[in-house]
Order: structure tokens, then sequence, then C-alpha cells
């Protein structure tokens, strides 16, 4: 990653990722451009160096933060209307840890609205545009990082990860996206979706990359009980005659040809230079997405019961009472796809379904935690597709929720194990369509797995 | 007619004396400060906050536990109850619903009588709402300020047993130091259960719940309440409606508050933001011996030096039983009567309670009694003025010389003033009379040699030189 120096000031780093913002204002990446601060904060920068003083090891570096980040600068709204004029007064411990590194944050990206969503179209300032397709999603949640970094605004931006928001945009734009261990990074001050699931990840266009912001970002935070003790920084590496895994039931008819061609490419690439490649059965893998749209919505609608419009955010106006302020704000306020996973996630919490729903979906879930660990037994790490087809078409399947939700059926199964899971960019489809590839690797394997990506990159 | 016996259960909620709340760093002793000035972030669920477990919670959980003969789960859990409502700002309270951190046990009652105890789990508390005419004002202060609940068994069959219950319970938190006790702060609120059934029925009535009561008597009160209430209707062959029921402290009432009662869904669900806690059983142990004297350990004691009653008043007063235990064990009598009949009955005695004199003086101010350098009147006096903002701390025995109290004891000096009586006019006859056999006179003489010396003659020491004088 390009950092300031004596040569290039930090300023014309700032100015340049500004300027191209603007120019490619018309894909909706951004919902906030941090114009003023971003300049002062690089000026400040540049007086260091000009100095002679030791900077950050992101001295300079622009980059996007997605909007569901809490930071004092632009407005945190998670790109929902409910939290619509909410200026943090916290900073999260990832953009803090990014920012005491010299990092600095030109734009809020955007995203579905709380995360709730596959393709950025459910996001309340509109849906952002796939990067070499325009008529084509983003991909989501994280939409407007992905993009932002696939038009080369920026080198690296946040995301963050539930069921596959960062590695599904990533594929669907052409970059590299990462999806740490559960815990890698603290949640602290990030807008949660669904928290035993949610991850804090990265864009950017190299495993080098993505190394550096994992080294910079990763590690336990008492504000975070459910982070770990830097396991990040001990991983062993061996990437000397490496076993894949390939799961047999993800390479079937269902699955563009495109993306199984890519893949077969990948297989080759990796036989040619000594690695074995392994066949696993995962049958449990198909209870995932059930499961998981079980689980995620209960903590959903747990998550967003703080957004009543009491404290903070949109309000509704015409409220007669308590009751009317409740259902107003949240009626106004949430978008259809909020509202859907809410109804959800309230049912299955309900008193009488709870154990044949939440509770059932919680012992899947364990059974797919073992899954994971036997296969990893027989291999060191896994590649699959990221989805079954390349970015789709704007408008395809809003009308279609589970079409929507058939999108995370590859992505899920991570999530609900906590594995990490990295999408590597594998080329494009005749049209331009980019295309990628997930590799998985076992818990806390994080650091082994972004150096193995390397022996996976296009030649 | 048929005789009905009552069945009371009760739950209690502690708050805990930790210095910062359960889930944020912010301060937890909200006393005496402004409105919403102890909320963190997390308090006030900002998007993206964190819950982040105080561990004094979960020490002094230990000790609540230990204090009520209770088991000590050694792996516990956090989960959330939904409901919406302004005192709830994340939209949930965090509890421990499927596993709580105490597990059964039991409270024995001075009377003997034993109630279980089904089980106690830490939560959060919630905000305090004020309401007008047609607003209302929320104090996030409280937000999240540690609570043990505490969940009797039905074991209670009177009004007497739930309130000697209510006040046993306040007596061990407050001796196993959890927390601060104060009821009219609501530091300890009561709910009970209360139903009545035929004697010798194996099913319970249907109950009614009353909340949030905040002293021994209330809780006396309302229980005699709904009994008396609830066999009225069921002598007049009606029903019990299964309620919440509101008590009125003035008119000594209970009144229904027919609120739409449907059953609430809490839509419980594991905390996922909290990993569970799991304690291994030697840090439950090293805890658990922590904990203080209890009251049983009070009793035994001191159960063989002073009056049941008395004890059991002392009991209420913890402040003066870890006075008492430092006093000389010869003196716990006396200090103890003294604090029971003499500073209990000061109107001040409640800010009193806060700073006790030391032992040492209270020490000191029993062997000045003893020794007979202060008469009995004086002993109380001086008792009460070591106590006296603006006296205490200068030591028993200048208090008592500032005042003007200590008696004359020295033979030799009471001698030359009983000679300078004896030497006055006006006491001739009396001394003639005394030797004539009118043993009474000698009073008089005793009063006269008094006043001689300004009251600090001790008047035993006087009548026996008098004796020895005019024999």
């Amino acid at each position: 990653m390009k950092i300031a120096d004596k040569k290039t000031s930090a300023e014309k780093m700032v100015r340049e990722a500004l300027m191209k913002a603007k120019q490619y204002a018309d894909y909706n990446i951004f919902t906030f451009l941090n114009e003023e601060n971003a300049i002062k904060k690089a000026r400040e920068i540049d007086e260091k160096i000009a100095r002679g003083e030791e900077v950050g090891r992101l001295a300079g570096v622009p980059y996007a933060l997605k909007d569901n980040f809490l930071s004092p600068e632009g407005q945190t709204t998670a790109s929902a209307h409910i939290l619509e004029g909410f200026v943090s007064p916290v900073t999260a411990t990832a953009v803090k840890k990014l920012e005491d590194e010299g990092a600095i944050m030109i734009g809020r990206t955007n995203m579905d609205a709380f995360a709730h969503g596959s393709s950025t179209e459910s996001s309340y300032y509109g849906p952002t545009l796939n990067a070499h397709d325009r008529e084509r999603v983003a991909g989501g949640s994280s939409g407007g990082s992905a993009v932002a970094v696939a038009l080369g605004i920026v080198e690296f931006a946040t995301g963050t990860d539930t069921g596959g928001s960062i590695r599904q945009p990533a594929s669907f734009n052409g970059v590299y996206g990462l999806k740490p261990t559960y815990g890698t990074i603290s949640r602290y001050g990030v807008v949660a979706m669904a928290s035993s699931t949610d991850c804090i990840g990265f864009f950017a266009n190299t495993p080098e990359d993505i190394n550096l912001l994992m080294e910079i970002a990763s590690g336990q935070d008492p504000k975070d009980m459910t982070t770990l003790p830097d396991y990040y920084n001990t991983t062993k590496l061996t990437n000397k005659n490496v076993k894949i895994g390939i799961i047999k039931d993800f390479d079937n008819e269902s699955v563009d040809p495109d993306i199984r061609k890519a893949l077969t490419r990948k297989i080759n690439s990796l036989k040619t230079k000594g690695h074995e490649i392994v066949e696993l059965e995962m049958p449990t893998l198909k209870y995932a997405l059930a499961a998981y749209y079980i689980i995620v919505p209960a903590e959903i609608a747990s998550n967003l019961s703080r957004y009543d419009g009491v404290r903070y955010g949109f309000r509704s106006e015409k409220s007669e009472d308590l009751d009317a302020l409740y259902k107003n704000t949240r009626s106004e306020g949430f978008m259809p796809e909020n509202k859907r996973r809410i109804m959800i996630g309230n049912f299955v919490l309900s008193s009488g379904f709870y154990d044949a729903y939440f509770l059932k979906a919680a012992k899947v879930r364990t059974l797919i935690v073992q899954e994971y660990e036997k296969a990893f037994e027989k291999c060191d790490y896994i590649l699959s597709p990221v989805t079954p087809s390349p970015a789709f078409k704007l408008g395809a399947k809003t009308n279609d929720p589970v079409a929507m939700y058939l999108e995370d059926a590859m992505t899920v199964p991570l999530n609900l194990a906590g594995v990490p899971g990295l999408t590597i960019p594998a080329g494009k489809t005749e049209d331009g369509i980019a295309l990628g590839l997930q590799l998985v690797g076992p818990r806390r394997s994080d650091k082994a797995l972004i150096a193995f990506a390397k022996e996976l990159q296009d030649e | 007619m048929t005789k009905y016996i009552p069945t009371i259960g009760v739950e209690c909620h502690v708050q805990l004396a930790t210095k910062t709340k359960l889930f944020s760093e912010v301060d937890n002793d909200a006393r005496g400060k402004e409105p919403n000035s102890c909320v963190s972030p997390v308090d006030y669920a900002l998007p993206g906050m964190l819950p982040r477990l105080n561990g004094k919670a979960i020490q002094y959980a230990i000790l609540a536990g230990k204090a009520m003969n209770c088991e000590i789960n050694t792996y516990s859990r956090f989960d959330r109850k939904h409901y919406f409502y302004p005192d709830s700002p994340k939209g949930y309270q965090i509890t421990q619903f499927y596993h709580p951190i105490i597990g059964e046990g039991y409270v024995k009652l001075p009377s003997g009588t034993r109630i279980r105890i089904e089980h106690a789990h830490l939560e959060g508390d919630a905000a305090k709402l004020t309401h007008f005419d047609n607003y209302s004002l929320v104090d996030f202060n409280r937000v999240d300020t540690p609570l043990i609940e505490i969940v009797s068994m039905p074991d209670i069959h009177s009004a007497e047993d739930a309130r000697d219950y209510c006040r046993e319970l306040w007596r061990l938190m407050c001796f196993a130091g959890v927390t601060n006790g104060d009821l009219y702060n609501g530091n300890m609120r009561f709910d009970i259960n209360t139903s009545i059934a035929p004697e010798g029925s194996d099913e319970l009535g249907t109950r009614t719940e009353v909340k949030n009561l905040n002293s021994f008597k209330s809780v006396e009160r309302a229980v005699a309440y709904e009994i008396k209430r609830q066999t009225k209707l069921l002598e007049k062959g009606e029903k019990v409606i299964q309620e919440t029921r509101g008590w009125n402290d003035a008119t000594g009432e209970t009144t229904g508050q027919r609120s739409k009662e449907e059953a609430k869904d809490y839509r419980y669900m594991p905390e996922p933001d909290l990993p569970p806690i799991n304690l291994t059983a030697e840090f439950v142990a090293t805890e658990a011996e922590k904990l203080p004297m209890m009251p049983v350990d009070y009793r035994e004691k001191f159960g063989g030096v002073l009056k049941g009653d008395i004890l059991e008043i002392l009991l209420d007063y913890p402040s003066l039983m870890y006075r008492l235990n430092e006093i000389d064990k010869a003196h716990t009598v006396a200090i103890a009567n003294l604090f029971t009949s003499v500073l209990l009955a000061e109107e001040k005695s409640a800010e009193y309670l806060n700073d006790l004199p030391s032992a040492k003086d209270l020490n000191e101010l029993v062997e000045m009694n003893e020794k007979k350098e202060l008469s009995s009147t004086a002993t109380k006096e001086v008792f009460l003025r070591l106590f006296d903002p603006q006296m205490k701390g200068r030591g028993t025995k200048n208090i008592a010389k500032e005042l003007g109290l200590i008696q004359e004891n020295d033979f030799g000096a009471l001698e030359v003033i009983v000679d300078t009586v004896l030497a006055k006019p006006e006491t001739q006859k009396a001394q003639a009379d005394y030797k004539a056999g009118e043993e009474k006179v000698i009073g008089f003489l005793v009063g006269q040699v008094m006043k001689e010396s300004h009251g600090k003659a001790n008047p035993s020491a006087v009548q026996e030189i008098l004796r020895k004088k005019l024999a």
C-alpha cells in the first residue's frame, strides 16, 4: 500500500481520492464525503513527515468507511432512515486503530440499511452500481466499499460480514475481501446486525494489503468481550504441499458455468504448483441457510429494538402517545427488508416457538461447526464459489426476498461456524462481469489463509 | 367454615453497591447526582455499543448466594428479555433467564422457620421514569445498576413470616456487604405473590402479585390485606383473579391495576455479546471465604451474652453490630444497652449511625463508669456526646472533663471537702442527730458535700468517709 512520504504528500493522495469519488458520483458509492477533515488530517501528516517525525503504517492512506462504523466524522446511519441525523460521540475500535496508523477516511460508503441485504438495493439512499457493469448490482451489504476499491478510488475499505456481506460484493466487483475468524476484530462501535455472526473485515487489491490491515485492526478489546486474544498473530504458516478441499455439493448445475470454469482453472493451477485436491462431503451445509435465517433475524430483531425514536436518530412527527411513537417511528424508519427480518426474528423467539425454531437452529449451528472441524482434519483450506452466480441485474431480485436470501447459501455457513473466508478475484466473464472464489480456513488460520491466497493470484 | 392457608412467595431485587455499573465503567452510585449524569454510551444504548461484564458483580453474587446458603453455579449465562418502554434503552433487559448464577438454598428466620430459595440471578436495573400530565422524563442514571433478583419458594404462610423473611434478606445482604441496603431509595424492593387455599388442599389457589414494596411494614400489611381480601372473595363464592395489584400505603389497601394484562412475551434469547460465565470451584471457594460474619454468626457469638430481643434489634443496625464486635468482651452488655436504649432512642440516631465513635472511646467510657469516674447519668451524657459532630474524636476522657462530669474519687481530696462541710455551723445539728442514731440525715450531709464539690464527688465515697468520721 502506498503511504505518504517526502515525495508523495498525504494531501495529494487524499485530494486524488476525493476527486475520483466525485468523478464516480453516479455510482452512488458514498453517503458522506469527508472533504474538510480528510484534508486537514492529511496536512497534519505531511507536517509530521516534513519535521522528520515517525508516521504510522497507513500514513496518509485514504480509505472508505462502511456507513455502519461509528465515528464523529459525518452521520453514522448504516444507510438507514431511522438513524438519520445521528452523529456518534464515540469511535469504533477498528476505526481508531486504522486512524492511529495514519489512515484517512475520505467518505462513508453506501450499504443495505443495517446490512440487511445482498445487493445494496435496500439502502435508504438507493443502490450502488457495480464497478464493472452499471446495470448490475454492487452486491451487498458492503456494496459501496467494494466498488470504492474496485474503481480505484481508495486502496482499501472497511466492511462487515454477517452472512457474506464482504465476500459477495468483493466477488461481484473483482477485489479481495476478508471475513476474519469471528472475534478477531472488535465489534465495538459497529452498528450491530447479528452479534454472534458479525465480523469486521476489509476490501483491498492484494493479500499483502489485507494482511497489513489485519495486523493493525485485530486483537482483544476490553470493550468487546467476544474478541479473541490476538490469535491472528500467532497462527502457524504452513503453505507448502497444501491440501485443498472441494465441496462436492457446491459444484453442480445450479452453479453458473463461468464460476465452475473459474473454480476448475484455479484447481488445475494449484495442482501444478504441487498442492493436493481433496473432495469433501459436507451434507449439513444445506441446512445452513435455513438455520442462518432463523438465528440471524432473531438477533436482528433484538439488536434493532433500541431504535425507538426516544433517544436519538429519526423520530416520527405525528405521534400522540408512546405506542404511536414506537409504531410510527419504526414503521417509517425501517426499510421493508428490516421489517421482514424483525418479524421473522420475533416470531422464532416468541414463547411456544423458541424450541422449535431458535433452539433447533442453534443445534444445527453446532453440527455445522463440527462439520467444518471434521473437514479441516482432511484438508488445510476449502476452495468454493462465493455465490451460485455472478452479479445480477439491478432490480432482478428486489421483489423476491427468498431468491435474494439464496444468494447467501455458500457464504453463511462460514458465519455460523465462525471460520475465516477470503474472496479471491478469479477473472471475468466474456461480458466483463467479475468472478470470485472463496478460500476458507479453520478458525484462527487467518494469517496463513491470507498468505496462501498468493498461490491463487491470477497470473 | 373452611379454614384457608395462605401461601406467599417473594421476589426481591437487591441493588449491588459496586463502584461501576453492571455493563459499563460509569459510576454506579448516583446518590445526590444530576439526572442522566451517570450514563455511558453503553447504558444509553447507542448503536454498536456492547456490554462489558463487571467482575465485581460476580463476586458480590457469590457472597449473596453464600449468605443464603445457596449453591453457586459454576456455569451461568446472560439472556435478553425484550420489551418496549422508555425505561429500557436497549429494548431489552440483560438478565439470567436460563442459567442463573445462584442456585437453590435457604434463609432461616429468627423464629427458626426455613424459607427455601429457588434461585437468584444477576440482571441490570431499568431507568427511572417520572410522569407528568402530558409528558414523562427519563433518568438513565439507574440503567444497568447491578441487581440480584432472589426468588423464594412458596414456603411462607403468614404476613409476619413474609415480613420477617424480607427483613432477614435485608440483613443477609447488608452483612454480606453487597448492598447499601437503603430501602427508602429502593436499594431493595419486594414483589409478593399471595394465594390462599383450603386447609388440606394439594393445590395452591390463584395468586395475585403486589410489586415494588420497599418496607418490611408494607410487605406485612399488603400480604395481610391480600389474605383478608382473598378470603372474603372465596367465602362469598367468588374467584380470585390472577393479576398485578398496586399497594396504597396511605389507605392500606391493594387495588387491581386492570391493565390489558395479556400474557407478556419477553422473547428471551441468549445474550450473544457476553460469553458464558465459567467459574472454577477454586474461585468460588476463594470468594466465598470473603463472606464476613453473618447474622447467624452474631447470634452464636452474642446469644449467651445479650438478651435475644436486644440482639435482634442490633441486627437491624449492621454498623452497631460491627462496632459491638470490636468492643472488649467485658463491655459488650453495657455498650449493647447504651446502643439500644440510649442511642436508638435519640431523634438524630439515623445520622449518627453512619459515623460511630471508635471502639477505644466506647471501651474507655465503660471503664470510666466502672471506676465510678462517671455516674450512670454522666455515662449516658458522655456516650451521646461521643456521636456529636462538635465533640467526637476528642476522646472520652477529654469530653467528660470538658463537661465537668468526672466524679472525685480521691479519698484524700474528698476528706478535705468533708472536713470543710463538717466545720460549717449549718451542719452541726445534723451531725448531732446522726450521732443520736438518726440514720437518714446522712443523706442531707452527703448532699452538702456534693454541693461543696460542685457535684463532682462520688456520692458513695462521700458517704463512706462521713460514716467513718461520725462514728
